[in-house]
């Protein structure tokens, strides 16, 4: 078997790369019934939803879109609201090309398709600790997370009327939980604190001012800011944020 | 197609250009700049942030506590672990509060 990198076979990295799902699908797997469940809800044909799943892939832009959807809201307000949630994904792009010069350009246009929140959180982590992001490795991480979730839009689109009392299984909180653990996972970076305590203070008073979206996008440019303003105290490279 | 469709196949399209752009515009450049290095690494606790400030905001005991717990667990241990057990406070506090 032709190596691949560091010794070790594709077909190696993509299993590695697989062992970092099981965590997400598992607490995503709520929220892939759920759109499923909602997008019928609110209009969708089953085809409809998992089509959304399987092309915009982005959970919490895609429960933002539904929400506008069933109000009635313009198509191009929709469509602008969606990317004002996933305007995230230009920081995470620009962030994740700094740890892959070695994929070709086809590989960087295919697999940056699957940038989802946690795919960005386990690839930095993977280059702080030293190692390298390969390819394989990213795709065998992305691969179980994306089929899963496609398919979860199927199952609660089709059968979304007999998931009883969601509200007492606690599903709509279980996303806060895990994105509060990926937070805690970056606690030892420069000014973690201070960037954590303003974007939540600037993501708070925005969602009471102007609403859903626009907290992600004002919260998250308030913690940039405070960054970019701070005095730099390195680059928080090497750390182990295990 | 449907509207529906359209509305979904541009969003779809956005998100994209959001994954592909940072990277294309950004690569452009030699070399980045402290305080833009410094901004880019202090994203992911910045934007997760607001994931999570404003549902805390609006959340009642159940909810408050099981971040709180999660909290304290996930200082001292792994994901999955912190993970389960906020979940489970949750569920516990919605049923029994």
């Amino acid at each position: 078997m032709p190596t691949y990198e560091g010794g070790m076979s594709f077909a190696q990295e993509f299993a590695r790369g697989m062992r970092k799902s099981p965590p997400v699908v598992l607490s995503s797997a709520p929220f892939g019934l759920l759109f499923g469940a909602l997008a019928v809800d609110n209009g969708f044909s089953v085809g409809e939803a998992v089509l959304m799943s399987a092309t915009v892939y982005a959970g919490a832009s895609q429960m933002v879109g539904l929400d506008l959807f069933g109000q009635h809201v313009a198509p191009w307000l929709i469509a602008l609201s969606i990317f004002a949630v996933n305007f995230r994904h230009v920081l995470y792009s620009a962030a994740v090309g700094r740890r892959v010069p070695h994929w070709a350009p086809a590989q960087r246009a295919f697999g940056f398709f699957f940038l989802v929140d946690p795919q960005y959180a386990e690839a930095e982590r993977k280059a702080e600790n030293g190692e390298r992001v390969t390819f394989a490795w990213f795709m065998g991480m992305a691969t179980p997370i994306y089929v899963c979730w496609v398919t979860e839009a199927w199952i609660g689109a089709s059968f979304g009327s007999l998931i009883p009392n969601t509200y007492a299984l606690g599903l709509d909180f279980l996303l806060p939980i895990y994105f509060l653990g990926l937070v805690l996972s970056f606690r030892t970076r420069p000014l973690w604190l201070p960037i954590v305590v303003t974007s939540a203070v600037a993501s708070i008073a925005a969602y009471e001012a102007i609403g859903s979206p626009w907290h992600v996008t004002v919260g998250a440019a308030a913690g940039m800011a405070l960054a970019a303003f701070m005095p730099v105290t390195g680059n928080g490279d090497g750390e182990d944020v295990a | 197609m449907t509207t529906t469709v359209w509305i979904i196949l541009a969003g779809a399209v956005l998100t994209y250009l959001s994954r592909i752009g940072g990277h294309l515009v950004l690569s452009r450049f030699e070399r980045v700049h402290p305080r833009v290095e410094a901004s880019l690494n202090a994203v992911p606790a910045a934007v997760l942030t607001t994931l999570i400030a404003p549902a805390a905001y609006h959340g009642g005991a159940a909810e408050i506590a099981a971040l709180v717990v999660a909290g304290i667990v996930g200082w001292r241990s792994g994901m999955m672990t912190m993970f389960v057990i906020g979940a489970a406070v949750l569920v516990a506090g919605r049923n029994l509060l």
